[in-house]
């Protein structure tokens, strides 16, 4: 049978189509700065080994920039961190496939802790958070530039349907002399499952326990509204629809230059979002765990006027103990500069925040006492 | 093909032959050998044997591993869907929402399967006519110089990976999309598939209509390579009778290439209902049975599986991959049905 040119030549473009198709998804996040700190050269101690981690897409950037300064410094080690997701994460670490998982939520108690317990053998599995990102309410309303004021029972009932027009009396009183036009909301959420969809119907279900009554989820619950896929797609559905409404890490509005509001904390008072706002409210969460495990119980219930309380936090999940004595050494160090101030220092370049000084003593110690 | 035939020649006796009175002139012409036939039981020639035996078991071998595949696939799929259909503690088939890993589960693939087979059929009934009308153009209409390039650029569209596809739709078409929806919502908004609650844009018409994008080329490959090889002598004896040119593809191209045009459509079928990242990026996923094309929403069970993997615990994944499963069956269904259609019609025609 005589192969027609042009099928030829069409089988060489399909090829190369299939070659071009990389899957990858850009979590945006700004340009990461080099490190250029001076103290860089105590912040990193090398290894040689291989580390392979996957999970959270929320810290992939942050990740991403930990892992070139680290080889920068020592060519003998290789590290590599896949995205995928964070059950994906979860998933592989448990069965034994990688070293340490990336997850926007601690490991689940009962059968999914008992797991990632088996799989270490001699110690449990702990969490430590590393990356801090917070949440931003990006909208879309024309004439208005600056920051609303919305207030968690506000979000709440747009969020789930029961105002329905940017000129709604509930808006208006909280934004004296903005001028807010008769529009249509159109609200964005996610598609897919996330660590920022359960982080902010956590933070409705705990300020605004009255209007909210979806409970906490990583899989959005609410009627109504729009579906986007990746904080990417929510972001660009607020910018191109008129009246649109969503939230999304902070680095996506900053990017496509959305405004976001200024939420409201338990108190009913107005907090804007800025980095220190956000860090404040990290320095207040709760350590309820013991024995190295970091586990972050939000204090939603803070009044404090200058804590921004919609963020999420990345955790690393790893062993305490039970970790292959070839890889102890690089793990230990590389989580250390990811941990040390030289590394959280990074994360302002990647939209994320760092941790705050407490927590950060508290997460160089876990890391130091891996076994 | 047309296998070569024996020779016989039978003419006069070359000029300058001897007059031989009385002896018939094809004995003077030399006979061609006869035919060989392989002696099956010849030993003198076991290489050649060897050959076609190592032949044959690779060709049988390649058929039955292909087999071997298709079972190992549906007998995983349904390994890995047990677990989760039985911590599923409401009906798999009716249950519209899905949280497999919540605390009592609960799942069901109601609006994915509606989802799935709904934006299917929509892509097939926009891109079918398309098709085979660029069959027809290509294959009878387009000047010869034109044709060629034409099936190529088709060809192409083919070759486009189905995220470039996505990223189109969601970018270009989708704002682009609420005019023409708002449209058919004012004037045809009484028939219930164009009724909408006022919002247009990531809707199962726009996810349809990337799907006929993508089906189109494979359609109109298969069909105007059926076009193509209609017999000349039924062309020629429409011509005869006096057909006009569309009576002519009406009454010998068509028929000739309907089986053709519906293999072609199968195929388009399946790789319309399994198309996942374009959809995903296109749809609004909601849980939802609503034949309110224009409004927001929709789901499919590929897309599903692309959104909600990442973060699935153990019971999550085996609900997608039961999920998966369910698109097996309903392409394998669709697949048998179009053989079942192809065979009853019989009459000739290329498949």
């Amino acid at each position: 049978m005589k192969l027609p040119r042009h099928r030829a030549v069409l089988g060489l473009l399909a090829g190369s189509g299939l070659l071009i198709t990389a899957c990858g998804s850009d979590t945006g996040g700004g340009v990461g700065s080099p490190s250029t700190n001076p103290g860089g050269a105590v912040a990193i101690t090398c290894s040689s080994g291989s580390l392979t981690a996957a999970g959270s897409t929320a810290q992939q950037n942050a990740v991403a920039q930990w892992i070139k300064d680290y080889l920068n410094k020592c060519s003998a080690a290789n590290i590599n961190y896949g995205g995928g997701g964070s059950g994906q994460g979860v998933q592989q670490f448990t069965d034994g496939k990688i070293d340490f998982a990336g997850s926007d939520f601690p490991l689940a108690a009962g059968t999914e802790q008992q797991a990632a317990d088996a799989r270490c053998k001699t110690g449990p599995a702990v969490n430590i958070p590393m990356v801090g990102g917070p949440i931003a309410i990006g909208y879309n309303v024309p004439g208005v530039t600056k920051a609303l004021n919305l207030s968690s029972s506000n979000l709440a009932k747009i969020f789930s349907g029961k105002i329905t027009n940017w000129n709604d009396a509930a808006i208006a009183q909280d934004n004296p002399g903005t001028q807010l036009p008769s529009l249509g909301i159109q609200t964005f959420h996610r598609s897919d499952g996330s660590g920022t969809t359960y982080n902010f119907t956590n933070y409705l279900s705990n300020d605004a326990k009255a209007d909210w009554t979806f409970g906490t989820n990583k899989n959005w619950a609410a009627p109504g509204g729009q579906g986007a896929k990746g904080s990417q797609g929510v972001a660009q559905g607020v910018k191109s629809t008129s009246g649109g409404i969503g939230y999304f890490e902070l680095s996506f509005a900053t990017q496509s230059q959305i405004p976001y509001a200024a939420v409201g904390n338990a108190e009913g008072k107005f907090v804007p979002l800025t980095q220190d706002n956000a860090v404040n409210f990290l320095s207040k969460a709760n350590v309820p765990g013991t024995g190295g495990d970091l586990k972050l119980q939000f204090d939603y219930a803070t009044t404090d006027a200058t804590a921004y309380p919609n963020l999420l936090v990345t955790y690393e999940i790893v062993c305490s103990k039970g970790n292959a004595p070839d890889k102890l050494p690089l793990l230990k160090n590389f989580l250390g500069y990811a941990a040390s101030p030289a590394g959280q220092q990074e994360l302002t370049g990647q939209g994320s925040i760092p941790l705050p000084d407490n927590l950060q003593n508290q997460v160089r110690q876990a890391v130091g006492s891996l076994g | 093909m047309d296998e070569p035939e024996p020779t016989t020649v039978s003419m006069a006796p070359p000029a300058n032959a001897p007059e031989t009175g009385g002896v018939h002139a094809s004995s003077l012409v030399a006979q061609p050998p006869a035919p060989r036939m392989l002696p099956s039981g010849d030993l003198s020639r076991p290489a050649r044997r060897r050959g076609d035996a190592i032949f044959r078991m690779l060709a049988q071998g390649s058929g039955a591993l292909l087999l071997v595949i298709m079972a190992a696939i549906a007998v995983f799929l349904v390994l890995q869907a047990i677990p989760a259909l039985k911590a599923d503690t409401t009906s798999f088939l009716t249950t519209l929402g899905w949280a497999p890993d919540a605390t009592p589960s609960s799942f069901g693939i109601a609006s994915l399967a509606f989802g799935s087979v709904l934006t299917s059929l929509l892509a097939l009934l926009i891109s079918v006519p398309v098709a085979v009308g660029v069959a027809l153009a290509t294959s009878h209409y387009a000047p010869r110089w034109l044709a060629r390039p034409l099936a190529y650029v088709v060809d192409l569209l083919a070759a486009v990976p189905s995220v470039v596809f996505g990223l189109w739709g969601l970018m270009y078409l989708v704002p682009i999309i609420i005019g023409p929806s708002s449209f058919l919502n004012h004037y045809l908004g009484f028939i219930p598939l164009f009724a909408s609650n006022g919002t247009y844009g990531k809707s199962i018409f726009a996810a349809s209509l990337v799907l006929a994008v993508m089906a189109i080329p494979i359609v109109a490959a298969i069909s105007r390579e059926v076009f193509i090889r209609t017999p000349r002598d039924q062309i020629e004896a429409a011509w005869a009778i006096g057909a006009t040119k569309w009576e002519m593809i009406r009454t010998a191209v068509l028929p000739y290439g309907r089986s053709g045009v519906i293999s072609g459509t199968v195929l388009g079928f399946g790789r319309a209902v399994g198309e996942t990242i374009a959809v995903a990026l296109v749809l609004s996923a909601n849980y939802e049975i609503s034949f309110h094309i224009l409004e927001p929403g929709g789901n499919t069970i590929a897309a599903n599986i692309a959104n909600r993997y990442g973060e699935a615990a153990a019971v999550g994944r085996g609900a997608l991959i039961a999920s998966g499963l369910v698109l097996f069956i309903i392409t394998l269904v669709v697949n048998f049905g179009a053989r079942a259609i192809v065979g009853r019609s019989g009459r000739g025609g290329a498949s």
